[in-house]
């Protein structure tokens, strides 16, 4: 079944974001997180000449590659396969989890060390891995902070950004059974090494995701800041990478263009500290099985949508959602995805069934703001409204909202229409106006009223003045 | 120079001093404004809401509308941004030739009030006067859709006693954003809470744009809390009386 983890249950968009509203950490969290990250990309952002023309080259290489897919697929599993890798084809969440418990169990491995991965939370790895009997280990320090926690990620490259050091100390010293441990984040992370030093060294089987799949060569690269992923990919010898199959690129070449984009953009590095790139088996070096599983779960139904299938040019920066003004309020969590944020605003809606997701192509004043710092220019506002455009074609917009743009496109069919609609309205708010503002207006007008005041409707419209003044200067 | 105004359908309805200044201005300036009264709505409500098909009736309206006016002035960015942004492709999906054409010559012809005055009639100094603090919001289609850069701000500074102070976190959304502020009411009312707060910071006492669906946002923030700061869309400020001699 194609699923975003459990995001067909999720609450809707302003439900879930009223919850996040009243949650003052939470807001003080993020909003100091995404100043920090955004502080930091703009100024290496900055100092490069060429980023509009480093844009530009992504976004055609996307494009191209988007529009060849299964060209690039196939020779990217050619050329893996040739390296002595095993590439597997998942064509939604379930089977690709069926895929990777299968492969642990032919090499008998019970315990993975994982490096962090989005697609795993997507199809729901963990739970699966479990539900079979085997033990998944999140190495990330974000990621690990989650998975001790219980908690679900909130930001695609910071997954823990909502959380301060001392809620972060308040888990490790329950899972770690460490009740020294202070709110330094020196104390912190000595104590996350230790915690998983011990498990780079005895686990025998890695995962990871991908940044980027190579079809000119068959190889695999992953970028990090923590060095926890090079381990998992070089010490165990089984090693099994989950690929959405959005990220191949044709050459290697290529990497030149989005490992300076991608880094700046997400991190506000000049580079990431680690650039993993492996290529199938390499004898007596690293691990001696090695398996891609490329994973489709809705991925080509969003290829279909010619108006909207650039969503697939993601390279998962995040720079969207640090500068996004409605994630800076809510979080990650209220989006209901592990996607949140602009691109997951016009992504799980798009993966997963449309009527699962109503409210997130809604989840935006189209600011425009995510567009701008999108390293691979995915024009995010307009697929938002196409997508808006999508739901109400299929009849999943609100009767009353249905209505009520039934009733102002009616209104604005003539100027007559709209005069009348305008003393209508002049005499419909009179129970409501007082001092020139109405208060207290029913639903939907309600929303605006709880909030705000609404300036009353003025007893004159211009093209009512418009109108007597002509008469005046011709009498 | 014969300018044909486009109020926009919310200027009409709830801000008229806006349109009244803008004719103020102009025809201060010496020419001559004319108001077509078919027109209506740009369709950007129904747009951005999804329902494209009404929009698109709009669009032809506009069109039907407008037709053979040379310059169109429009007080608002958001309204200028539909236009310019998204009236060419609708008409390239509509698959009508005569629809796309009569568009491709009539979207050179529109102009946000403030590039009417400022690339069109090559103006920044009007005369007016207006002895107060003021903070400038750029609204999200005034800087990200239209680039204005500094147009509001060079036709502000040039206003007699009038007193610019800048606003932090200026390219930050107010939160308006449509029917936005209608579907996500409590996210929309904690950006303009943002916003509202950026506003008062600047200790001005009239927060001016180019947009009054921002303005309506931000003052309605503003009054809700008790402020007295004042929201003004920048044509009724740029209308104030010349300075006396």
């Amino acid at each position: 079944m194609i699923r975003i983890g459990d995001a067909a249950r999720a609450p809707a968009f302003p439900v879930a974001a009223k919850a996040a509203l009243g949650n003052a950490q939470l807001r003080r969290n993020v909003r100091h997180a995404t100043n920090v990250i955004r502080g930091k990309r703009a100024a290496v952002v900055g100092e490069m000449a060429d980023w509009e023309q480093l844009r530009d080259a992504a976004h055609a290489i996307k494009e191209h590659t988007i529009g060849h897919l299964d060209f690039y697929l196939e020779q990217f599993e050619e050329n893996c396969t040739r390296a002595g890798g095993q590439v597997h084809w998942a064509s939604d969440a379930d089977e690709a989890n069926r895929i990777v418990i299968d492969i642990m169990r032919a090499a008998g491995r019970t315990e993975m060390i994982k490096v962090k991965t989005m697609t795993s939370d997507e199809t729901g790895l963990n739970k699966a891995l479990e539900g079979a009997g085997l033990v998944p280990h999140e190495t990330d320090l974000a990621d690990l902070i989650i998975q001790l926690g219980k908690d679900r990620p909130s930001h695609i490259v910071v997954p823990a950004l909502h959380l301060n050091r001392t809620e972060i100390r308040d888990i490790f010293r329950a899972a770690m059974a460490r009740g020294d441990l202070s709110d330094r984040p020196e104390e912190l992370a000595a104590a996350a090494r230790q915690f998983l030093r011990e498990k780079f060294l005895r686990v025998d089987a890695g995962f990871s995701g991908a940044n980027f799949a190579i079809a000119e060569t068959g190889s695999v690269c992953v970028v990090e800041s923590e060095g926890n992923g090079r381990m998992c990919v070089t010490l165990p010898r089984v090693l099994i990478t989950l690929v959405g199959i959005e990220k191949v690129i044709p050459r290697f070449q290529d990497l030149e263009v989005f490992l300076q984009l991608l880094a700046r953009s997400a991190t506000g590095e000049r580079m990431n500290p680690y650039n993993s790139i492996w290529t199938g088996v390499t004898p007596g070096d690293g691990p001696s099985e090695v398996h891609v599983v490329l994973l489709d779960n809705g991925r080509t139904k969003v290829l279909e949508d010619e108006a909207s299938r650039e969503t697939l040019d993601c390279i998962r920066c995040a720079a969207c959602l640090n500068a996004c003004p409605v994630y800076q309020q809510t979080g990650g969590h209220a989006y209901g995805s592990i996607y949140s944020g602009p691109i997951g605003a016009i992504l799980t809606p798009q993966l997963q069934s449309m009527e699962h997701s109503r409210s997130l192509p809604y989840a935006s004043s189209l600011c425009g703001a995510c567009y701008e710092a999108c390293p691979v220019k995915i024009n995010i506002p307009e697929i938002l409204i196409h997508l808006r455009e999508r739901l109400v074609d299929a009849g999943h917009a609100p009767t009353g909202e249905r209505w009520a743009m039934t009733a102002a496109g009616a209104a604005f069919a003539s100027d007559g229409r709209l005069r009348t609609a305008q003393k209508v309205a002049r005499v419909a708010q009179w129970p409501f106006a007082r001092d020139g503002r109405l208060r207290n207006l029913p639903p939907p007008l309600s929303a605006w009223t709880d909030h705000r005041e609404l300036p009353a409707i003025p007893s004159e419209s211009f093209r009512e003045w418009w109108h007597r003044r002509e008469r005046g200067e011709r009498a | 120079m014969l300018i044909s105004l486009f109020i926009t359908c919310y200027n009409d309805t709830l801000f008229p001093e806006t349109g009244k200044a803008v004719v103020r201005v102009l025809e201060r300036l010496g020419h001559e404004v004319e108001f077509r009264e078919a027109q209506t709505c740009c369709g950007q409500m129904h747009y951005n809401t999804g329902y494209t098909a009404d929009a698109r009736a709009l669009m032809a309206k506009f069109v039907r509308d407008f037709a053979g006016a040379e310059v169109i002035c429009v007080p608002s960015a958001s309204c200028v941004a539909m236009i310019r942004d998204h009236y060419p492709k609708m008409a390239a999906e509509s698959g009508d030739a005569d629809l796309q054409r009569r568009v491709g010559e009539i979207v050179p012809r529109i102009f946000e009030f403030t590039e009417l005055l400022v690339d069109k009639l090559g103006v920044t100094d009007l005369g007016a006067s207006f002895p107060h603090a003021v903070t400038l919001h750029t609204s999200c289609h005034s800087l990200r859709s239209l680039h204005l850069g500094d147009r509001p701000a060079r036709l502000l500074r040039a206003v007699h006693g009038l007193e610019l102070r800048e606003l932090p976190d200026a390219d930050q959304c107010c939160g308006f954003g449509g029917t936005f502020a209608i579907k996500n009411a409590d996210v929309s009312a904690a950006m303009g809470a943002d916003k509202g707060r950026r506003v008062l910071e600047t200790g001005a006492a009239v927060c001016a744009a180019a947009d009054n669906s921002c303005l309506m946002q931000i003052g309605g923030t503003l009054a809700r809390q008790g402020q007295a700061v004042r929201c003004l869309h920048i044509a009724e400020i740029l209308a104030g009386g010349a300075p006396q001699p």
